[in-house]
């Protein structure tokens, strides 16, 4: 059964480990991403740089505006006499937030009417003033408790929601953004890696002396794409282990499961570089249309941005990248330590892409010149 | 016996060109046979069509027995190629290049041994064999291109432009294990721009636009074309092209 295919991965291996450029992008990239994804972003917008008017100057309003100080998502840049003043300091991005005390406040408050304060944002982005405004209502929400248990005489609140985030108690960002980020790298550069290789045999003229011997398509293609199904393997590895040991990430699940679905997905991936490789004549080309399939990956699969926020048409294409189904599974093995029952589905679809886009990359192939 | 190469009307058109027009040769079995022409003539896709490298509009053609259009895949084992361009890998050695074209036509354990020294020692590749093959001349890579062109025996051997940029001695040499080749039984057909090698050739083909103008010994397609030489015929040939 295929006699050459060896022959053709010994021949693929020798190369990658010689041409620096894919080591660096498959070495080097890994790591870069997960330092720049695992420190930079943080989904939880803290110490938003937040400007002051108090118009009352009284121990009422200085200890409100300390308690939204202590939610640690508001940071007290300036306070200013007027709301001019405020305005400019956001407008001139000095500031994101501003928290307005009107001069009655402590009246109103005394009388049993309702006390106002104001909390403008930069709604220009909308990630911290998002947490901005959920800060300020939880603050606003924990006084109103206590004043009307007060007034009441009531020992405990009526209703409390208790809230338990199952699976990332802490809500670290890390957790979520980790396992997200085996695939992403994974996708990143096996598909480039694997555009590539069939446009720089044709480029370089060493296709044509190839496709004169007796070898098949399937070899050729196979042999070409198997030395990388190890390198994936070896990145996977090496993210995960960062992961666990440099930023907490658990590791709940079945590792043995985990490693073979991701043999799947980068098949998969192999199989999309190598379905680029076939539509594209130069390098240059498959670079660009790598890059044009790898945007996609990030914004639809779920990786940063909640899919089920998006509208259903983008929904739907989110369903034909494989990343889609190949983060569920991160996620459930790595977070929740699920098993096979609760991901079938995605590892059935996972081993469908894998078996289509290798199958029609073979059929698009030919061993001609024209 | 048949022919080792036969067309009949072979015939490539790429969009509005016809790069290759009704072509018919046929060639036995141990000859060398040139094809010689001006740039654009249509030798390097005869060539082509002949190794199952692009399909033919029209016509049909057999090598060593096989139909070119029908099987060309069954064609591949039996065929040596040089392409024009020099078609080895660059980033690996003289050894790693032969070691992959010989797994790649299927030789195995000692048979491979056996047969790559051989080759290596027909070629006379020896002192290289640990060389990166990016750091070869011209001439050596022409040799090593040579040799994995020859690893399976193939019954025929299509040279394309072989010794283009290569030194005198290293053609001299080129030739001389070209008509070893010959005198075993390998069918040779090789297109070259030099005088001096055509002259070296049981039988040439004379093409132009596409077309087969002359076809005979060197002496016999020099009368043809109305030269005394073949450089004269070649430089007549030239001239009405550029008519």
């Amino acid at each position: 059964m295929m006699p050459r295919f060896w022959p053709m991965f010994r021949k693929e291996f020798i190369q990658m480990r010689r041409d620096r450029l894919t080591l660096v992008i498959m070495t080097g990239l890994p790591v870069v991403q997960l330092l720049l994804f695992g420190y930079a972003i943080q989904t939880d917008v803290r110490n938003i740089p937040t400007v002051v008017v108090d118009e009352s100057r009284t121990p009422e309003s200085r200890d409100l505006v300390a308690s939204l100080e202590n939610t640690g998502n508001f940071r007290i840049v300036a306070h200013f006499d007027g709301r001019d003043q405020l305005d400019a300091a956001i407008a001139r991005g000095d500031a994101q937030a501003g928290i307005i005390v009107p001069y009655d406040y402590p009246r109103r408050l005394a009388r049993g009417e309702t006390a106002t304060v104001q909390v403008i944002v930069d709604a220009a982005d909308p990630l911290s003033s998002q947490s901005a405004l959920s800060a300020a209502a939880g603050v606003a929400q924990v006084r109103n408790l206590e004043i009307l248990s007060r007034e009441a005489r009531r020992e405990s609140v009526p209703l409390e929601a208790r809230v338990r985030p199952r699976y990332n108690p802490g809500l670290r960002s890390p957790n979520y953004i980790v396992p997200g980020l085996v695939g992403v790298i994974l996708t990143l550069t096996l598909v480039l890696v694997t555009a590539m290789a069939l446009v720089r045999e044709r480029e370089r003229g060493t296709l044509e002396q190839l496709i004169v011997t007796p070898i098949t398509k399937t070899e050729l293609m196979l042999g070409k794409i198997a030395p990388y199904v190890g390198v994936g393997l070896v990145q996977m590895t090496a993210v995960l282990f960062i992961g666990r040991y440099v930023f907490a990430v658990p590791l709940t699940g079945n590792v043995v499961l985990l490693y073979a679905v991701a043999l799947l997905f980068i098949v998969a991936s192999l199989g999309f570089g190598l379905l680029i490789s076939t539509l594209v004549r130069t390098q240059q080309q498959a670079i660009q249309m790598a890059f044009f399939f790898v945007l996609p990956n990030i914004l639809l699969s779920g990786f940063m941005f909640p899919r089920q926020a998006m509208p259903l048409v983008f929904q739907w294409v989110g369903l034909l990248l494989p990343l889609t189904h190949f983060l569920k599974v991160l996620r459930g093995i790595l977070l929740k330590g699920v098993g096979l029952d609760a991901l079938w589905q995605q590892v059935t679809v996972l081993a469908a892409f894998s078996t289509l886009l290798i199958a029609v990359s073979v059929r698009r192939f030919h061993k001609t010149l024209d | 016996m048949p022919s080792a190469i036969e067309t009949h009307d072979l015939t490539r058109r790429f969009d509005t060109l016809t790069a290759v027009r009704q072509l018919n040769l046929r060639i036995e079995r141990g000859e060398v046979f040139g094809l010689l022409g001006p740039n654009g003539s249509g030798k390097t896709t005869t060539i082509r069509m002949l190794c199952g490298l692009l399909e033919p509009s029209e016509g049909s053609a057999m090598v060593a027995g096989i139909d070119v259009e029908t099987s060309p895949e069954q064609i591949k084992q039996r065929i040596g190629y040089m392409s024009q361009r020099f078609g080895l890998y660059e980033d690996m050695t003289v050894t790693e290049n032969l070691d992959f074209y010989g797994g790649i036509y299927g030789l195995r354990g000692a048979a491979r041994t056996t047969r790559l020294s051989a080759v290596i020692e027909f070629i006379g590749l020896g002192g290289r064999l640990r060389q990166m093959v990016a750091e070869l001349s011209g001439g050596w890579k022409q040799r090593l291109a040579l040799a994995c062109a020859l690893l399976h025996q193939p019954p025929v051997l299509f040279l394309d432009e072989p010794t283009a940029g290569v030194d005198p001695a290293a053609r001299r040499n080129f030739w001389r294990a070209i008509y070893d080749l010959a005198r075993q039984g390998t069918t040779v057909l090789v297109t070259t721009h030099y005088m001096d090698e055509a002259e070296r050739c049981n039988r040439l083909a004379m093409m132009s636009g596409g077309r087969l103008i002359a076809l005979g010994t060197p002496a016999e397609v020099a009368a043809q074309v109305g030269g005394k030489t073949l450089e004269d015929a070649f430089i007549i040939l030239q001239e009405r092209d550029e008519l």
